[in-house]
């Protein structure tokens, strides 16, 4: 299991200090259908984004709390990467998107009857973000709306 | 913290973490421990199998009602 001892110094540090928030999620909701029958989406924090949006903000400021749509058409090899931190090996997520975005696994899941089907719309935002105070306050509850919209029943989150 | 809002929203979720240290800060309320390298939370480049296996075990926490925490480590 990776341990913050593993990260360089500057990350070390940036993580024992980060102003985590605890967002008070009970009394939880659980999946109340199959998998075989519930619509999943995906979010990813690898800052995946298509060729034609706007580029995240990948200054050394670390506070672009913006999200980036994903349409379940997308050709996962067509996205752009954006997470520019040197805390983590870029090279798997480099070499295949899948590692952090399994967009291809979902489409094989759905398509073999394990997952009732992929949602349209999937989400990326970027890892790392030092003042996450706007994610919690404006867009985490917009990504909710818009799931929310789109019938979704389940959502995989899945950092790098 | 991404993740406790969409489930206070109404939706399930679970997510992936490589670094459980941070992930006991933040609480969320599905965990699928996975042990490898931060930069790999499914597996291995070009390995779908293993994707589709660690993606699985991770979906398959989402009927589990929760009232703290569920984390539970992929074996594989």
């Amino acid at each position: 299991m990776a341990q913050i001892s593993d990260l360089p110094f500057k990350y070390r540090a940036f993580v024992r200090a980060y102003p985590y928030q605890r967002v008070n999620w009970r009394p939880g909701t659980q999946l109340a259908k199959p998998l075989s029958a519930a619509r999943v989406a995906l979010v990813t924090t690898a800052g995946f984004f298509l060729p034609s949006q706007t580029p995240f903000d990948q200054s050394f400021r670390h506070d672009d709390c913006s999200f980036r749509e994903i349409p379940f058409e997308t050709p996962i090899e067509t996205l752009r990467i954006g997470q520019s931190s040197d805390a983590f090996d870029h090279s798997g997520i480099e070499a295949d998107r899948n590692l952090a975005f399994p967009l291809d696994r979902l489409r094989e899941l759905a398509g073999g009857g394990k997952v009732g089907e992929a949602a349209p719309r999937h989400y990326s935002i970027m890892g790392s973000i030092v003042a996450p105070a706007r994610l919690i306050s404006e867009n985490g509850p917009e990504i909710a709306r818009k799931l929310k919209a789109d019938a979704v029943d389940a959502v995989l989150l899945v950092p790098v | 913290m991404l993740q406790s809002i969409i489930e206070k929203a109404g939706i399930a979720t679970v997510s992936i973490s490589l670094l459980l240290e941070v992930t006991r800060r933040v609480e969320p309320p599905r965990v699928l421990s996975v042990d490898r390298p931060l930069g790999y939370p499914l597996g291995e480049a070009h390995n779908p199998e293993l994707q589709r296996t660690i993606m699985l075990a991770a979906l398959d926490l989402l009927p589990r009602p929760v009232s703290d925490t569920l984390i539970v480590p992929f074996n594989g």
